[in-house]
């Protein structure tokens, strides 16, 4: 029983990688004010950019930076777009994720030709916590990306809420005319907070592409991207809230899968929906928290009003 | 220069932008020293937008420690001089010169850097950031990697002692009252070293106490060599507080006078360039049956949070009914919930002894009931439709308008015209789309259509708000030939002087409830100034989310 609930819970903290990458990144730039519905199809060219890198170069960390890098230029188109352009979020967002479905997909047919597997990024062990006891497998003999991917989320607290430039992304996304009026550049917060994100977003397609499923194949996140989205303001657009929802979301994957390969007399159709089911359900029944969004999200910010 | 390479341009600034700013960020940055401004002078100002010529050879200046008011209606010109001072606005032709030197400013950092702040009229505030925080906000000290929220704090404790600012600094910004958050305001101006600080119409939303506490803090000001601009369209307090008034016509100045050499009227018709009416003529009215009572009404808020605790209010015909209190403290949601579009939890209205607590907006006005809303944009009038149709939106299913499925153009048409000329309402044509006119002629519109429908119970929220001199004067004296028709209305403003001037009694909102009713022949400013500023309500109030605050000591 206790190897079942280990393995269990060490799946869903590899499960819930790809989410947090993805929706901490987000986190910072809807704080910002920006809705960056691309994040899926950003999620698929980090994780086609990881596993191509990785599979010529044979290096896996070239593999992750070539990620951040593909992640971080979408991030910054994604920027121009909403934030010079001023175009609506939602669309562009979709827009986005369209070209991005579509571009990852041509790769994939044009340079790998078919599905193809990488030995991915093996788990490293903390030396002396790994060998305590259930804890230690479930928690200390994970991948780099693991570790980072918890690791950003008292970073993302610190940095929004202990560090100036923190203060200017709160600012910037509850009254951007205030932050101008006191001279802070509104549009190049928004352009660092997307960037960034669109990075994060990348080594979360990294995550799933050369660390958790080790292979790519088309339409590999499987719109991943946005349950981060949902996960964002299931969160209350706070890191710590939004690694509770992750962590809530890929657990009930994990059990999901361990139901499916252990045969219970359940239609793996519907056991593949439940996670999805419980999204709605918990978006539908928190709408209070919409309060807490961040006042200008989705709105593209103009002066002289 | 076409579109695309415009785009292409702006795209490429930003990446280079973005890279210096990330290296700017991991490097951070000193303070540098601030100069001093003791004189400025603003030579020859031109300023045009599409179609407009906002500022027109406007020259101004202001000496130090010198309390100076700039005049003028709405559309005069002033924001936008002041928006040209502090670097919102580069200015078409004209100089700025500090201490004699000319400067340009660019942004309102160039402005701060120079020694300029301002207050605008809405404030400038992040509500969800505490009062350190939005102080610190864009400090050129806290561009260092972790930010230093302590210092913050302790030199706005010094400054709020220097200059009597009463406010928490670690409180959020959006549990404040509005009296406190402009001390926010002027703390931030403060402690960026602000010489010149230019407040715009800073006194709009105040309780009289309030009033009085922000006039002594500028005298303080002053009186250790600040410089201040004050914005304003009250001729008293223009008077009281300031030494020099310099009044824009038609962004033109119409003239610059020291204050002790001239009288209120001198200065409205200035403004006006023509006499005008300041007093208002409040003939006697016989006050006819209870048209519209109120019976411990309970609502909630846009939050979900109560915002009406127990209303018990009677409107008789023939009578203003003024209701004072400061914004926020559920005046709006009184006037949605007789005008039915905020349903009620509790307690009864009644309109002319009939229960019409479950009826449908529609149903009320058909029953009489006109609303002219607080948001006159958004809630009184369709932008994009025409002045004609805006003025039937609430008669279009009636005979002669209307007869089955169609619509009688031709009846519409004569009507708009009608209402065009008796109400002075300055339109280009009744087809023009009523986005386009001014607030004061948007609201003659929405009044328009509301009077002629011949109403018994009248709600005026805000009627006022926004409108020069001379709209106000308009919509003054509708109302009052309202009150002479023998309709009952509930006046519901945030402008003091108004309520007192117009009422015959004053119902006094706080935090949800109604804490006292004065005669206006016995009200003083003060005695409902106390009264906006405090009072009993068990349940937490309109604005405050959080537990109601412990009273203070004494």
């Amino acid at each position: 029983m206790t190897a079942v609930i280990v393995g269990i819970v060490s799946s869903s903290l590899r499960l819930v990688t790809p989410y947090l990458f993805a929706a901490i990144g987000e986190t910072l730039s809807q704080a910002s004010g920006v809705l960056n519905l691309g994040l899926d199809g950003i999620m698929l060219i980090g994780a086609y950019a990881a596993f191509y890198v990785g599979i010529t170069t044979g290096s896996l960390a070239l593999g992750v930076i070539a990620a951040g890098l593909a992640g971080g230029l979408l991030g910054f188109i994604m920027a121009f777009v909403s934030v010079s352009m001023r175009a609506d979020q939602g669309v562009s967002g979709i827009a986005l994720y369209l070209f991005c479905l579509g571009l990852s997909e041509m790769l994939f047919n044009q340079t790998l030709g078919g599905v193809r597997t990488i030995s991915g990024l093996q788990p490293i062990n903390i030396p002396g916590l790994s060998k305590i006891p259930v804890l230690g497998p479930i928690l200390f003999h994970q991948n780099i990306l693991v570790y980072i991917a918890f690791a950003l989320v008292p970073i993302a607290w610190f940095v929004l809420n202990k560090t100036p430039f923190g203060l200017k992304i709160r600012a910037v996304g509850e009254n951007p005319h205030a932050a101008d009026s006191l001279g802070v550049r509104v549009r190049r917060v928004r352009y660092q907070t997307v960037t960034l994100g669109g990075v994060f977003a990348g080594i979360a397609g990294a995550s799933l592409s050369i660390a958790l499923l080790n292979l790519f194949q088309p339409n590999l996140t499987n719109g991943m991207g946005f349950i981060a989205v949902a996960l964002v303001y299931f969160g209350g657009w706070r890191p710590v809230r939004v690694l509770l929802g992750a962590l809530l979301f890929s657990t009930v994957n994990a059990l999901q899968i361990w139901a499916q390969v252990e045969g219970i007399g359940i239609s793996p159709y519907l056991t593949l929906m439940l996670p999805y089911v419980i999204t709605i359900v918990v978006l539908a029944t928190m709408k209070r928290r919409n309060s807490q969004a961040p006042s200008a999200l989705t709105k593209p910010f103009e002066r002289g009003q | 220069m076409t579109a695309a390479s415009i785009h292409i341009r702006s795209f490429l600034q930003e990446g280079t932008r973005f890279i210096a700013g990330a290296l700017h960020f991991l490097k951070g940055t000193g303070m540098k020293s601030e100069p001093v401004l003791s004189t400025l002078e603003m030579k020859g100002i031109v300023k045009r937008f599409p179609g407009v010529l906002a500022n027109d050879g406007v020259d101004f200046d202001v000496r130090a420690g010198e309390i100076h008011a700039l005049l003028g209606e709405n559309g005069a010109g002033k924001s936008t001089l002041m928006k040209v001072l502090y670097g919102m606005y580069s200015p078409d032709e004209g100089q700025i010169l500090i201490n004699g030197k000319p400067v340009t400013l660019r942004s309102p950092l160039d402005a701060i850097s120079h020694g300029i702040g301002m207050i605008h009229q809405h404030f400038m505030l992040v509500p969800t950031l505490t009062v350190a925080e939005n102080v610190a906000l864009g400090l050129s000290s806290s561009r260092r990697i972790v930010l230093d929220l302590d210092r913050v704090t302790e030199k706005v404790h010094e400054l709020s002692e220097a200059y009597r600012l009463r406010v928490d600094p670690s409180e959020e910004v959006w549990r404040l009252s509005v009296g406190e958050q402009q001390r926010v305001e002027i703390l931030k101006a403060l402690y960026r070293g602000a010489d010149l600080l230019i407040l715009d119409e800073p006194t709009a939303v105040l309780t009289p106490q309030d009033v009085d506490e922000l006039f002594n803090t500028l005298r303080t000001m002053s009186e250790e060599g600040h410089s201040l601009v004050f914005i304003s369209h009250k001729l008293p307090e223009v008077l009281r507080l300031s030494a020099r008034a310099t009044v824009l016509r038609d962004g033109r100045v119409a003239g610059s006078v020291m204050t002790n050499a001239v009288s209120q009227a001198d200065l409205a018709c200035m403004m006006v360039g023509r006499e005008v009416l300041l007093r208002i003529d409040h003939p006697d009215v016989e006050r006819g049956d209870v048209r519209l009572m109120l019976d411990g009404v309970h609502a909630d808020g846009d939050r979900g949070f109560p915002s009406l605790c127990g209303i018990d209010l009677e409107v008789h015909a023939g009578e203003i009914l003024g209701i004072a209190g400061v914004s926020g403290n559920g005046q709006r949601e009184l006037a949605e919930v007789i005008a039915g579009t905020r349903s009620i939890s509790a307690g009864t209205v009644t309109l002319n002894g009939e229960d019409m607590t479950q009826w449908s907006t529609h149903r009320r006005l058909e029953a009489g009931i006109a609303h002219i809303p607080e948001e006159r944009m958004v809630d009184g009038a369709v932008q994009e439709f025409s002045v004609e149709e805006n003025l039937i939106l609430k008669n279009h299913g009636h005979a002669p308008y209307s007869r089955g499925i169609f619509m009688n153009f031709k009846a519409i048409a004569a009507m708009a015209d009608r209402l065009i000329q008796r109400y002075d309402i300055k339109t280009p044509s009744r087809q023009t789309q009523i986005g386009s006119l001014s607030g004061g002629n948007m609201q003659k519109l929405i009044l328009a259509r509301e009077i002629s429908r011949n109403p018994d119970v009248l709600i005026a929220a805000q009627p006022t708000r926004g409108l020069d001199i001379g709209a106000t004067e308009f919509v003054h004296q509708q109302i009052v030939a309202q009150r002479a028709d023998g309709t009952a209305i509930l006046l519901i403003s945030e402008d003091l002087d108004e309520v007192l001037s117009l009422s015959d009694r004053i119902a006094v909102m706080y935090e949800g409830s109604v804490v006292g009713v004065v005669d206006r022949k016995s009200a003083t400013a003060n005695e409902v100034g106390r009264m906006m500023a405090g009072g009993g309500c068990e349940a937490a109030g309109a604005r405050s989310l959080a537990p109601v605050s412990e009273p203070s000591a004494g």
